[in-house]
């Protein structure tokens, strides 16, 4: 029956295929700016942030878990690469240290979570609290200036006409599949989500597993840190609050199970392109974001209950 | 079929999954106050049957009569109101709640009509009221939380639940499966009970001897096909069995005339604080180690404890001679220590992942290089495995969620033997497969005994144990209370004694 799945699994990608369509069918006769390069590549820039946290979250997710510290990982990232660039500190060491300790935190929440017993919930709940204090402590709450030309790259450079952040998207996006679909590595998310116990009594190391995979949720939430970070040219304390709720957001757009086990990283992918185009669209619009707020919630509602349905309960 | 005395009827039922037909013209009819056993290998679709009975599935074409009217249930709850209720093979109490309140879920008796406050002493009042009527008020009490009820007593709530809905029929799914022999006893007076209270029970069963026990009538269904209905004071079991498969079975069991080799593995004073204790056990190359005990005896926990599942507090481990360290079921697997579980929804199969990816998830190592699978090798290898377990299925691609218990144990398998075990732990090896899968998986431990691969079988089953045994451990209240070998093997009484924990 994992034919019906199948068949279930294309007839929602072709379905998030339709919506792109007819958002830029829509939008191509509302607004006159929508199919401009500018515009388009402005959106795709807009997309890579919460595309690689979504990354993250996906494989996080896969597992059965969930991670609600990843905003607070982009603010610590912020300050300390402010911090460490005010002081004349080289480019990549800045981003070496700020990623190792995105590390770290990662590992802190894999750590309660699969060998402590932490609800995954719980866990990170309690870290992204944890994380915008220090954020806010390490900085004293302001925002460090940053100058470093090559870092500031990172943000507003570009290879040709695409944006170095869109660049990192593909990257991360293309790292993520070829580790679900080619490596055990993923097989284990998937097998874990799926049934812990079977998969460790067959063999996998349940715990090992997930503890990466919280790290590889915090890296992705760091080179979101960075690229913020470089953006608008400073360490912001308070970067990145609520990013969580739209790499969720993605991924159960995309299809993926809340419950571990069942998902693609294809499904999310689609998941963060159709939240981007909605934001453009109705900014394009002049839609008030009150109101965008409400459709963005409607959206998350429709996708899932589509999933329910198709999946169907009675047979 | 003039005959009007049947309480329930259901004539021509046929059903399709996407597709595959699983019903085609099939029916069964239940009489007032009989036992109606169902057979049939799995697959052969008993479930299904009584599924769109219960209204969980809808039919595609027939007709449902009970209690002389025509019925089309669009739900469990329809029929359960009704008064048609099923027993399920897996039951789903709420553990937090009490029995009273699990009994009278959903229909919570009131302080006053249209407030919400529940009226507790009235729903424990009747729920003792019906233990007393089906003599269970020794066994539960009403305000006990189901949490700390063992698997037969809950089984028992979910009956006193049924019969408190005033069931007509009850449906019962291998009730005794996860059941000890005392236990089952008390079942058994359960249903007297209930049959002379006129409720009409539908029986589905794999086990013969208990057929022959308890049912007046018996039908079989064999690939989605009604095949018979007979008296089981007329048949005999190997009637039956020829309708279930549909062709003549090699009587009894296949004796392993494997060459018994050298100790393989042996276990020296294996013990867990209160679930088992000062354990010593050998098992040789060829040979069946036949584990028995009561359920709950600890023989499941000191293989789950051998293969680095559970915690274990001191024991130690010689492989071949020599001692090895298991921490982790990784390390049992890179010895060849192999365990099959007994309960493969819980620990042998990630059910809504593919039969590829079950039989892959343990045995990367022949497949893949430095964390990347060769896909192409994956694919034909774990084929190879499941087709010599002679798996039925679509394809290979196929949610294991989708195969029958036979087919999903087959898969469990496939699984270990990819990882070319020298010991493999086979837990309740047949719990709940069909008559003809069960004769496979018995052929199949032949061949790997031959192989040279040393089997520790667990099993609940008398004639399965004996049948297949070399030699029989019995285990009782965490400890080995005795070893048999030879003729001793044969004797059930003295396998009980000892599984009671006597001398």
């Amino acid at each position: 029956m994992i034919k019906k799945k199948e068949k279930v699994a294309s007839l929602r990608s072709f379905a998030l295929v339709f919506v792109i369509i007819i958002i830029f069918v829509a939008m191509s006769f509302a607004s006159p700016v929508f199919l401009t390069s500018k515009n388009l590549i402005n959106i795709v820039r807009q997309i890579s942030i919460n595309g690689i946290i979504a990354v993250g979250m996906t494989f996080v997710i896969l597992t059965g878990g969930i991670d609600l510290s990843v905003g607070s990982v982009v603010a610590i990232t912020s300050v300390i690469c402010g911090y460490l660039l005010q002081n004349g500190s080289n480019w990549l060491v800045a981003c070496v240290v700020a990623l190792g300790i995105a590390l770290v935190f990662g590992a802190f929440n894999g750590f309660m979570i699969a060998y402590v017993g932490f609800q995954p919930f719980i866990a990170t709940l309690a870290t992204v609290t944890m994380g915008s204090g220090i954020a806010l402590a390490f900085s004293d709450g302001k925002p460090f200036t940053i100058t470093n030309e090559t870092f500031l790259k990172i943000g507003q450079g570009y290879v040709g006409p695409i944006p170095i952040p869109v660049i990192l998207l593909v990257i991360i996006v293309a790292i993520g599949l070829i580790i679900l679909k080619t490596t055990t590595f993923g097989r284990y998310v998937f097998a874990i989500g799926g049934n812990k116990s079977a998969a460790k009594l067959s063999g996998v190391r349940t715990r090992r597993i997930e503890l990466m995979v919280y790290m590889l949720s915090s890296v992705c939430a760091a080179v979101v840190g960075l690229i913020l970070s470089a953006r608008i040219s400073s360490g912001q304390p308070t970067a990145g609050e609520g990013y969580e709720l739209d790499a969720i957001a993605a991924t159960a757009i995309g299809g993926t199970s809340m419950s571990g086990g069942l998902g693609s990283l294809t499904g999310t992918v689609f998941g963060f392109v159709i939240l981007g185009l909605m934001t453009n669209s109705m900014n394009l619009l002049n839609i008030n974001s009150f109101y965008q707020q409400i459709a963005k919630g409607i959206l998350i509602i429709l996708a899932v209950f589509l999933d329910m349905t198709s999946k169907g309960k009675k047979q | 079929m003039e005959d009007t005395n049947y309480i329930l009827e259901a004539k021509g039922l046929s059903k399709a999954f996407s597709g595959v037909t699983v019903l085609s013209d099939t029916g069964v009819s239940i009489k007032a106050g009989e036992l109606h056993a169902l057979m049939g290998e799995n697959g052969a679709g008993k479930s299904t049957l009584m599924k769109i009975i219960m209204g969980i599935y809808t039919k595609d074409a027939g007709q449902i009569i009970f209690n002389g009217k025509e019925v089309d249930f669009a739900s469990a709850r329809e029929a359960l109101d009704a008064g048609i209720s099923m027993i399920h093979q897996e039951l789903s109490p709420i553990p937090e709640m009490t029995v009273a309140e699990n009994v009278y879920l959903g229909r919570e008796d009131r302080k006053m009509k249209g407030l919400p406050f529940v009226d507790k002493a009235e729903m424990n009042k009747k729920t003792q009221q019906l233990l007393e009527e089906y003599n269970l008020a020794e066994y539960i009490k009403p305000n006990k939380k189901m949490k700390e009820l063992n698997i037969a007593q809950i089984q028992m709530v979910e009956i006193i639940k049924a019969v408190s809905y005033d069931s007509k029929v009850i449906i019962m799914d291998e009730p005794t499966s996860s059941l000890s022999d005392k236990e089952t006893e008390v079942l058994f007076r359960i249903i007297d009970n209930l049959k002379k209270k006129n409720v009409g029970i539908v029986y589905i069963s794999h086990r013969m001897e208990e057929v022959f026990e308890l049912a007046d009538r018996v039908s079989i269904l064999r690939d989605g096909k009604f095949i018979g209905c007979v008296k089981v004071s007329e048949a005999t079991p190997e009637e039956l069995i020829n309708m279930m498969v549909g062709r003549d079975l090699e009587g009894g069991y296949p004796s392993n005339t494997a060459k018994k080799g050298n100790v393989v593995l042996e276990l020296k004073n294996f013990t867990r604080a209160g679930v088992f204790e000062n354990v010593n056990l050998k098992v040789h190359a060829g040979e069946i180690l036949g584990m028995s005990g009561l359920v709950g005896a600890g023989r499941s926990e000191v293989m789950r404890a051998l293969v680095g599942y559970d915690p274990l507090d001191s024991g130690e481990i010689y492989l071949e001679g020599k001692r090895i360290q298991i921490k982790h079921p990784k390390d049992a697997i890179s010895n060849h220590i192999i365990m099959a579980s007994e309960d493969r929804k819980a620990l042998g199969l990630v059910l809504e992942r593919s039969i590829k990816e079950n039989i892959a998830v343990q045995n990367f190592n022949k497949f893949s290089k430095g964390g990347f699978i060769n896909h192409a090798k994956e694919k034909s290898l774990c084929k190879e495995y499941a087709e010599q377990m002679t798996t039925k299925m679509n394809g290979i691609e196929d949610a294991a969620s989708s195969l029958s218990g036979g087919n999903q144990q087959k898969v469990v398998l496939a699984k270990c033997m990819l990882s070319d075990p020298k010991v493999l732990i086979m837990d309740e090896p047949t719990r709940g497969i069909d008559v003809g899968a069960k004769a496979k998986i018995y052929s199949l431990m032949l061949e790997m005994t031959q192989r040279g691969i040393a089997i520790i079988m667990i099993s609940s089953e008398m004639p399965e144990l004996i049948g297949m045994s070399d030699r029989v451990i019995v285990m009782a209240n965490g400890k080995i209370t005795g070893e048999l070998q030879g003729e001793e093997t044969k004797s059930q009484q003295k396998i009980l004694k000892l599984a009671l924990g006597g001398n």
